[in-house]
């Protein structure tokens, strides 16, 4: 009962976090490709850019905390998953989406 | 006008003749008194009272006394089934003990903590807490809310939403003393955090109520009382 509330406040916060987070990527992205952008300049302009690293960062860690939450609600109703194995499959689907987010924005802030 | 009802695991047809205001509850009590008799199906009051007579028609679940055939009637059918997510006793009779079950189980009961020596309570119509009560009182357990969930055919064990509804008009109540135990009933994989919102339960309530925004207050309660240390 507590787990479960528990797991009911982290996804509607991080689901706080994500709104904001997603709206300011994609404005950005839009923003910054107007006339274009290579590869090359887009590097350029996020390597060594702490206030971005920072808020990458944080938008990594509110999805992998709020997609796992959503995915376990799927697994129990739709497959009848529930239970310790589908716990331990959901911890590493959340360290999965950490590690590969993390990844991605250490290569791209670093 | 072609009426197919459900019957066993397959539908069989009845041609009914068509009557100005003529109700679904109509139809079917013509259907049983003049077609076959050995069609079983429950009412009492006709007139949205009493919630009895809930089935699904045309793959909706509905009050058939207050549903008039002239607003469902498709191509002049109607398919009529009992309400699904509950078992079967026969034709369109439910077993509803499952239902009312879960009430008792989200803790549906009042409990007060006056005794009779005492003056009763003075609870003032336009407090908040009142209002959020007068929303979600007037619940007569039909049933259709439960019937409408997806959440409860997915998961048989939640409490659905009239339970919770129920649940809510107490923990709002100032004169009831289990809040607290309350609160831990209604949390959980079975409770209020199942509830995904859809908000099927407000759309087909017969009573316009909205127990989407009954769950959705457990919800923050459950999180007040978890972060004040309570639950």
């Amino acid at each position: 009962m507590r787990s479960d509330t528990l797991l009911w406040l982290a996804q509607r916060s991080s689901a706080a976090v994500l709104a904001l987070c997603v709206s300011v990527h994609l404005v950005t992205i839009v923003y910054a490709v107007r006339g274009g952008l290579s590869a090359a300049e887009i590097l350029g302009r996020t390597r060594g850019s702490a206030a971005w690293l920072a808020f990458y960062v944080l938008f990594v860690i509110a999805s992998s905390v709020h997609a796992p939450i959503g995915l376990r609600a799927v697994l129990s109703e739709w497959l009848r998953w529930r239970g310790a194995s589908r716990d331990l499959f959901l911890l590493a689907f959340a360290a999965l989406l950490l590690f590969a987010g993390m990844r991605a924005v250490l290569a791209v802030f670093g | 006008m072609k009426v197919s009802i459900k019957r066993d695991s397959s539908f069989q047809e009845f041609e009914v003749p068509r009557h100005p205001s003529q109700t679904v509850l109509d139809v079917v009590t013509y259907i049983q008194r003049e077609l076959d008799p050995t069609l079983a199906y429950r009412f009492a009051c006709r007139v949205g009272m009493c919630g009895s007579c809930a089935m699904t028609v045309n793959g909706a679940p509905r009050w058939t006394c207050r549903t008039h055939v002239d607003k469902v009637a498709r191509n002049d059918r109607i398919e009529i089934s009992p309400l699904k997510n509950l078992p079967v006793i026969r034709d369109l009779v439910t077993d509803m003990s499952g239902f009312f079950d879960k009430w008792a189980r989200a803790r549906g009961q009042f409990e007060g903590r006056l005794s009779r020596n005492e003056d009763f309570s003075r609870v003032r119509p336009e407090s908040p807490d009142r209002l959020q009560v007068d929303a979600a009182i007037e619940c007569i357990g039909c049933a259709v809310c439960y019937s409408a969930c997806e959440v409860v055919s997915w998961n048989p064990r939640y409490l659905g939403p009239a339970a919770l509804n129920r649940a809510w008009t107490l923990v709002q109540d100032e004169r009831d003393a289990g809040k607290i135990e309350r609160l831990r009933a209604v949390a959980g994989d079975a409770g209020c955090h199942s509830c995904h919102t859809h908000m099927s339960c407000t759309e087909r309530c017969p009573k316009a109520l909205s127990p989407t925004a009954s769950i959705a207050g457990l919800k923050r309660e459950v999180a007040k009382a978890l972060l004040k240390g309570e639950v």
